[in-house]
């Protein structure tokens, strides 16, 4: 691979909007060697997207155990489902 | 459509019991729906058209998952045809806009590093305690909730019920940089929004 230019390291270091996506691609996708290579560069320099990347695991690990979660399940009020289970005795009557 | 219908399971019509869909299924059908179309109400349809649906094709359930992966399937069919009306509901200038609209809110516009008012601190809950924090999780439900239709569709296919990307662009008509772009701005977001409540 070619070397960096210092122009181009020093765009590397300062794009944390490129370093974030790249972050979020890897997590559920695939990146490319360069830029698996480029997103190392910026790491290295920079705590801020460190502290995303740790932040941006977490919320995806905490979304999903909110979401299916049994403690937070929603309810439907009662006489909704009443109406709901007559609906489908009546049709159950009808078969 | 790229998923597995779920009618093609084998037969065990013993295993179905529509007298007790209601009270064993109903309310994890509504939190199902609720949580991933934002909309009480539509998700109360959504629930009521599932067991509908589900009883007209009782005859073609085939016992091979169990009662409750069955209807759960057919609600998430259902859900996504929501998302589908959504994001085409929306039209294409209006995802255009929502995708395109620059993020100069989080990143400096030239140069791509974060803007002060949104760079990411310590939070003191990256450790896995975070997990079983009942006041984020309220925070993060909230932030979710806030988040674009069309956004909240692509990160709960993705981070919640880990759909393909292929199969997410497929479903919702979305090209894969635009899917990618997604991804990437909910997620900026959705951080931003918990430092934002929880400090």
């Amino acid at each position: 691979m070619k070397e960096l230019s210092e122009a181009e390291l020093k765009r590397i270091a300062y794009n944390c909007r490129k370093a974030t996506f790249l972050i979020e691609k890897q997590q559920i996708g695939k990146i490319t060697l360069r830029e698996k290579l480029e997103l190392r560069l910026h790491l290295t320099g920079c705590a801020i997207c460190v502290t995303f990347m740790r932040q941006s695991a977490l919320i995806s690990q905490m979304a999903k155990k909110l979401v299916n979660g049994d403690s937070n399940a929603l309810k439907l009020d009662e006489g909704f489902k009443e109406q709901l289970q007559k609906q489908i005795n009546n049709h159950l009557d009808q078969n | 459509m790229l998923q597995k219908d779920p009618e093609s399971d084998i037969v065990d019509k013993s295993a179905i019991d529509p007298q007790h869909w209601v009270s064993r299924y109903a309310d994890y059908l509504y939190s199902y729906a609720t949580f991933r179309i934002k909309d009480q109400n539509l998700a109360r349809d959504l629930v009521q058209d599932t067991f509908l649906a589900a009883l007209e094709r009782r005859g073609k359930f085939e016992g091979r998952s169990s009662e409750k992966t069955w209807l759960t399937a057919i609600l998430k069919n259902k859900i996504i045809d929501v998302y589908r009306s959504r994001s085409s509901g929306f039209g294409k200038d209006v995802v255009q806009a929502s995708i395109v609209a620059p993020d100069e809110d989080f990143f400096n516009q030239d140069n791509g590093h974060w803007n002060d008012q949104h760079e990411p601190a310590e939070l003191g809950i990256e450790g896995h305690d975070a997990l079983g924090n009942k006041e984020f999780e309220r925070i993060l439900a909230a932030c979710m909730n806030k988040l674009p239709a069309l956004w909240l569709s692509v990160f709960s296919m993705k981070h919640i019920d880990e759909e393909t990307t292929d199969h997410i662009c497929d479903e919702l008509k979305l090209s894969s940089s635009n899917f990618w772009v997604i991804i990437h701005r909910t997620k900026v977001n959705l951080r931003s929004c918990l430092q934002k409540h929880w400090i």
